[in-house]
């Protein structure tokens, strides 16, 4: 053995040894109540200077000649066609009219196989068009209590829901109050809008994440998932980014007491398109 | 018609012919599993093989196995370190399997962790906080798993890239390419759905948007959309079937195409780079014991150890602090995982055009969304057979190409490449214009133009490249003419040569 060889041998020993010792501290650090970030370390060493042993030994210490191997033709070169013989064998060509039925049963048992991967979800439905929005229904906040007019500053937004509906997917709206005549809608669109108090879709159109930052300084919703920015005193009609549809508003009512209600639905599907969609 | 010669016993297959590439060409050296006959005695070793070998003849299959050659070049240890990365993530995988609750149902949190004591919360999202807080190496594990994961989808990018500009994708290795494309797929997948499991702010939004991505399929959009998420979202079947998704039907896939791709490479031999005595008709390299699977195992514990650091020490996926999901409320900023920030990046450039024609909407994520991912994975998939149609190159290949010697293969692999970090950035828009101080309108505008220019020109950039180094014979850094000149005592310079 040459000097170096024996001295290469104590590295890779003294590896292993840390590898050891890695192991153990690793179990007291453990028994002691552990400690995500020196359990971390610990296992690294352990697991780092195993590797380490080992590739050195078989770098250095170990006869790893360079060899040659031939290649050989992969295609077989003997005996007739795999075909052939599972053609000749079963007699397939003989037999047309079996083989085609057997296809035809094949693929019926396909099908009928199918058919439970069938109720891995129902067929979609109305609940792609409709919200649980409808007439009289009360505007409420996430715990369900009514939202009032005088719980909105001008300039400010409110996630809501309807009554008996509240933390909705579909059905969330975002209340918005600007100034009474900043709003540019046409007038029987105005007229679902009381005194400024706007109500829209929180679902974006693009993506379907909730429209959840209102700039209010020049009134523009932004979606925070792909920037979709949605003009509120316009319609809430998309400015910029990918939507390419306007959030659906919802007509609503103030009462007396100041809180708000649902005159009907949202008048077209809220969140991302769908081939079908005016369908 | 029965062929007698097909029930002939076999004659013992020859051991594949190898020689020692040193200066006695032909000598052979006894290997270590052959049966030495001037060994007196019989050792341990001897004995077990022996008492494997009368059972099954397992001696024979394992001369040859042990004795393959591989061919030895930093470049090929990606795909292994790809492979590593998945046996850490099936053993931490099962480690977290026993603490994860595949349950959507809500409970109250009274854990450890402050800030979100009494809140309503999902079981899943409990669990995962139990297991963060209160099992012991629990987070080490969870963190270990979810870096496993990002460094897995690296290694397969890194390997698909390496096989892509070496050329080792063409004939007769198309079709461990698909399975190696797929693979990589199911990768994407594996990540996505484990991603989704802790049920935190973050996820659901993300799957809130594959789930309206799913909406733009042609007509059968949402029917999809319903079968594989349960329903209309978010569904109560969700976490469970994902959770079933993540860790039996996508594993079961991907080891089966892993034990395909393997057994191809074994069957068809790896490639190699030309050069020394490597030609068309041979590999070159070490015998597989003890050189390649010493270095491979070395390298599994190494890679695993580079895991084990990075989950003790680099905090990922915190999800207490994002908080559980509620479907109104969203993340900001929100950026995925690495590997999938282009295809959200995608998403935030994708122009807003929604036509209805005929009373039929186009979405507008249905270009972004399915049309351009479908072309670029198949055009990923199809790309052995594309290239061989364009080069008329149908021959069989063993040797590796270096990435200037086939320039249009270069050009479209460094557009991607650079399409790719495009779209990466742009699916980090706000975090981007926040640090460069500009407005996400603008910075958007200008990564929409870069979408289109950038990989165009990088790619006449390649070409250009790849046709100059070719043309001074593969030889990049070699001498490149010209004259050497000699200052003279007084001041002025003469010509050497």
């Amino acid at each position: 053995m040459t000097q170096r060889e024996r001295w290469i041998e104590r590295l890779v020993a003294a590896a292993f040894a840390l590898t050891m010792l890695s192991g153990l501290a690793l179990l007291a650090v453990y028994g002691l109540g552990g400690q995500t970030q020196v359990e971390g370390v610990l296992l690294a060493i352990c697991l780092g200077a195993l590797g380490f042993g080992i590739v050195v030994w078989a770098q250095e210490l170990m006869e790893t000649p360079i060899a040659v191997e031939e290649r050989h033709a992969l295609a077989s070169q003997t005996g007739p066609a795999v075909s052939k013989i599972m053609d000749e064998e079963a007699g397939f060509t003989r037999r047309t009219l079996l083989v085609r039925m057997l296809l035809g049963a094949l693929g019926g048992l396909a099908a009928a196989l199918a058919i439970p991967a069938l109720s891995l979800g129902p067929a979609p439905g109305r609940e792609l068009f409709v919200t649980s929005w409808a007439p009289g229904r009360r505007l409420v906040d996430i715990d369900g209590i009514p939202v009032r007019a005088a719980d909105l500053e001008i300039g400010s937004a409110a996630t809501v829901f309807p009554e008996g509906d509240a933390g909705s997917a579909q059905a969330q709206t975002l209340l918005i109050r600007v100034e009474p005549d900043a709003l540019r809608l046409s007038p029987d669109r105005l007229a679902n809008a009381p005194n400024g108090y706007v109500a829209y879709s929180k679902v974006c159109t693009h993506a379907g994440c909730p429209v959840g930052l209102y700039r209010a300084p020049d009134h523009m919703l932004i979606c925070p998932c792909h920037q979709s920015t949605f003009d509120v005193l316009q319609g809430a009609i998309p400015v910029f980014g990918p939507a390419g549809r306007a959030l659906p508003q919802l007509p609503i009512a103030m009462a007396e007491d100041g809180t708000f209600t649902a005159l009907g639905d949202f008048p077209e599907p809220v969140g991302p398109a769908f081939w079908n969609l005016t369908s | 018609m029965r062929l007698p010669s097909r029930r002939r016993p076999q004659p013992p297959k020859p051991r594949p012919q190898s020689s020692i590439a040193g200066d006695e060409p032909g000598a052979s050296e006894p290997r270590a599993s052959e049966p030495v006959a001037s060994e007196p005695r019989a050792t341990e070793l001897d004995r077990l093989v022996g008492w494997l070998d009368e059972r099954t003849g397992v001696a024979e299959v394992a001369r040859v196995f042990l004795g393959k050659v591989f061919p030895d070049h930093w470049s090929f240890l990606l795909g292994e370190v790809a492979l590593s990365c998945y046996i850490i993530l099936v053993a931490t995988g099962i480690y977290l399997t026993f603490f994860f609750a595949a349950d959507s149902g809500t409970v109250t949190y009274d854990g450890p962790y402050v800030p979100l004591q009494g809140a309503e919360v999902s079981a899943a999202f409990d669990s995962v906080m139990r297991l963060s807080f209160d099992v012991r190496a629990g987070l080490l594990m969870r963190q270990v798993h979810h870096w496993a994961a990002l460094v897995f989808v690296a290694s397969i990018v890194v390997h698909v890239s390496r096989v892509f500009f070496t050329g080792a994708f063409r004939r007769p290795r198309e079709v461990n390419w698909l399975i190696g494309v797929s693979l990589l797929l199911l990768a994407l997948a594996a990540g996505l759905t484990g991603y989704s499991l802790p049920d935190d702010l973050l996820s659901g939004t993300g799957l809130r948007i594959v789930y309206s991505v799913a909406f733009a399929i042609p007509f059968v959009g949402p029917w999809l959309a319903y079968l594989l998420f349960g329903g209309e979202f978010p569904p109560s079947e969700l976490i469970g079937r994902f959770y079933v998704f993540h860790i039996m039907l996508l594993p079961l896939l991907m080891i089966g195409a892993i034990t395909v791709h393997l057994g191809i490479v074994f069957l068809q031999k790896h490639t190699q780079f030309p050069g020394g005595r490597a030609t068309e008709t041979n590999v070159v390299g070490r015998h597989l014991w003890p050189g390649q699977a010493f270095r491979s195992v070395g390298l599994f514990f190494v890679t695993a150890a580079i895991l084990a650091l990075m989950g003790g020490i680099f905090q990922i996926n915190p999800v207490w602090v994002y908080g559980p999901y509620v479907p109104s409320a969203a993340a900001s900023p929100a950026q995925p995982d690495w590997y999938l920030g282009w295809l959200e990046g995608l998403l935030r450039v994708g122009p807003n055009w929604e036509p209805t024609i005929f009373g039929v909407t186009i979405p507008s994520p249905f270009l972004p969304g399915i049309v351009v991912p479908t072309i670029i994975f198949g055009g990923l998939a199809l790309w052995p057979f594309i290239e061989a149609r364009i080069s008329g190159d149908h021959r069989d290949h063993h040797l590796l190409q270096f990435p200037w010697q086939a320039p249009l293969r270069l050009a479209v692999g460094s557009a991607v490449l650079t399409l790719f970090v495009v779209l990466t950035l742009a699916g980090a828009n706000d975090l981007l214009a926040a640090l460069l101080d500009v407005g996400v309108e603008e910075l958007t505008t200008a990564l929409r133009l870069l979408a289109f220019i950038g990989p165009i020109v990088v790619a006449l950039i390649a070409y250009r490249l790849a046709i100059e180094i070719r043309g001074r014979a593969g030889r990049p850094l070699g001498p490149v003419g010209g004259s050497v000149l000699r200052r003279t005592p007084d001041g002025g310079f003469e010509e050497v040569e």
